[in-house]
């Protein structure tokens, strides 16, 4: 399943090849890969082996309600899966999710941490009240989002709206009910309050890392400060820009707590991962779930392959 | 956006206009710090409210405080505690067990590297790609089998796999800052593998340690598409006990949000505690 493939950059084996100590050699290798060993077996058993079961479960006819009927089903649950409007739509609303919510945390967190990055009064706490959100656990964010925030009659956004009108005299205010007419906006909205601070942090560290003089020659020689942004600030900030995406990505294409709390996967909002596990658990399909799983993860390794020449290139500056 | 890179270096000889500018931009850092801040806030205050202060509209900012929401939380009809000590479990125990495996790797992939170390890297890490769900029906389907379902020990091996290519990652970039000399002088002393590790790597990268733990620790404790698949009435943690909450109607905002503050405390002090590492962690060690 680790299909993905690496550019090979493996550095030059360390031991010249002799004869002599060929055995020696042998040794001294498996002495090098001993204190790798415990995790790599412990990796493959307890996430490898699992998918090689879910490709084969996928070619079976297997309903947990019908246990009697169990045998081989060719490609009928890929064909069944591949033309599933349900699962198809799924698959849309993952994109956008998560597109959304990275790019939309990805701006927000670089106007932010421009703005951090200057000394002013209190810059420590407004750093640490940013951080906040990211530090709620994603269901009890979710589950104040849905009661406390967004509810129609009693949530703290409309509450402020009445509040808001009620000082302007503007009469009744309007009382949206968030949920019900934005799903997919209100699992957004909460998703992008816990991810903007990540971002932030990241793109911060950035900041902090940039080569102050070359800046200020910038400045002596008369660059404007746009200039500065566009030509220095954020060619240096890319790499930084890469990786929040990236990882920002890896976990929001993932999110199930979000859309299982805040809608329970219903409005349209139902990603991969809450349209699997309702295959799962509710229809108890489990031919179909693993022809599911196994259009996802191939789906995966092809975004993977990918991100990871991201993280490559990211490494080969870095270096030891 | 534009002044904001200006402030910095032109310091020493700003005119009044700048200095207004600059005023202009520390109350638009403050603004937006106080918004983000704000659901936060709102829910501790609200857990502090009683029920009928809770929902309100317009919100009531100073209603008499209460500690009747944690109160029924912790001492309610179904008591918080057993699921606040099965995530301790398994956050702990699976933190403990993912350093034991993920140092002894970092170093076979740093210090002294095996062949193709840079391969095995990015097949630790691909194994974070590939999403979760895919493989939650064979897991789930062994965990029958072996009659391990609901059982907390089970949730700890899974969350060391979850964790366990995070800390590799961040344990190698601590572990590449380690002195050469330091690890020669090591070997010249005929220190063997076991005796390096306790005696030279764990002390020289203990801050490292903490902030792999803390990582680890965090991920594990915020867990809930395993924990509320596998696990149920003995073993369920404290992300599966707050889904009871996801339907409930009425009069019960006040102890909702006590339930997720209380859940969320050990995340935001640690999380505090530890503000510079958490970039680090969560960037794989890449941004330091």
């Amino acid at each position: 399943m680790n299909a993905v493939s690496v550019p090979n950059r493996t550095r030059p084996a360390a031991r010249p090849p002799e004869r002599a100590g060929a055995a020696a050699a042998r040794a001294s290798a498996w002495a090098r890969r001993l204190p790798l060993l415990p995790a790599l077996v412990f990796m493959i058993v307890v996430t490898q082996a699992p998918f090689v079961v879910t490709l084969g479960i996928s070619f079976m006819r297997w309903n947990a309600l019908y246990p009697d009927d169990i045998g081989f089903a060719g490609l009928t649950n890929f064909v069944t899966v591949l033309t599933d409007p349900a699962l198809r739509s799924s698959v849309w609303t993952t994109v956008v999710l998560t597109v959304t919510v990275v790019l939309v945390s990805l701006v927000l967190g670089l106007a932010i941490a421009l703005l951090l990055d200057r000394s002013f009064r209190g810059r420590g706490v407004v750093r640490t009240m940013m951080i906040a959100p990211f530090l709620v656990v994603p269901v009890a964010a979710a589950l104040v989002w849905k009661h406390a925030l967004l509810n129609p009659e009693y949530g703290l956004i409309n509450g402020v709206l009445t509040w808001l009108w009620r000082v302007f005299g503007l009469g009744p205010a309007p009382q949206p009910d968030w949920v019900s007419d934005l799903p997919l906006g209100s699992v957004e909205a909460a998703l992008i309050w816990q991810w903007t601070p990540f971002m932030m942090l990241i793109l911060l560290a950035g900041l902090t890392s940039r080569p102050m003089d070359v800046i200020e020659a910038a400045t002596v020689d008369g660059a404007g400060q746009w200039a500065i942004f566009r030509y220095l600030t954020l060619p240096h900030l890319r790499r930084y820009l890469e990786l929040g995406a990236l990882l920002g990505s890896i976990y929001i294409v993932q999110n199930f707590d979000a859309v299982f709390t805040i809608t329970s996967g219903g409005l349209g909002t139902a990603n991969l991962p809450y349209t699997i596990y309702q295959t799962f658990f509710a229809a108890h399909d489990y031919g179909q779930a693993s022809a599911a799983g196994v259009i996802v993860v191939i789906a995966t390794i092809v975004i993977a392959n990918f991100a990871l020449r991201t993280v490559s290139s990211l490494l080969k500056e870095e270096g030891r | 956006m534009t002044a904001i890179i200006a402030a910095r270096p032109a310091r020493a000889r700003r005119s009044p206009r700048a200095r207004h500018g600059a005023s202009l931009l520390t109350l638009l850092a403050w603004a937006v710090g106080l918004m983000f801040f704000a659901p936060a806030a709102w829910m501790v205050l609200t857990s502090l409210h009683t029920e009928s202060a809770a929902a309100t509209n317009p919100p009531s900012l100073g209603a008499p405080l209460t500690l009747r929401g944690y109160q029924e939380f912790f001492g309610g009809g179904q008591s918080a505690w057993p699921p606040l000590i099965n995530s301790a479990t398994a956050s702990v125990l699976s933190t403990v067990l993912v350093l034991l495996l993920a140092i002894p790797a970092a170093y076979a992939l740093s210090i002294k590297p095996v062949r193709k170390a840079r391969d095995v890297l990015f097949f630790f890490l691909s194994t974070k790609m590939l999403p979760v769900v895919a493989g939650l029906l064979p897991i789930y389907l062994v965990a029958q089998r072996l009659g391990v379902l609901d059982n907390i020990n089970f949730l700890v091996l899974l969350y060391a796999s979850m964790n366990l290519p995070i800390a590799v990652w961040m344990m190698r970039s601590f572990l590449a800052e380690v002195p050469v000399e330091v690890l020669e002088a090591a070997a010249i002393d005929g220190a063997n593998l076991f005796t390096v590790m306790r005696r030279v790597i764990v002390p020289l990268t203990s801050p490292g340690i903490a902030a792999t733990a803390l990582i680890c620790f965090i991920f594990s404790w915020n867990e809930l598409l395993f924990a509320r698949v596998l696990t149920g009435v003995v073993a369920g943690t404290a992300p599966v006990f707050l889904t009871g909450f996801v339907t409930s109607q009425g009069l019960f905002l006040a102890k909702v949000c006590a339930a997720a503050v209380a859940i969320s405390l050990p995340v935001l002090a640690a999380g505090f505690a530890a503000q510079d590492k958490l970039v680090q962690g969560l960037s794989l060690g890449a941004v330091k």
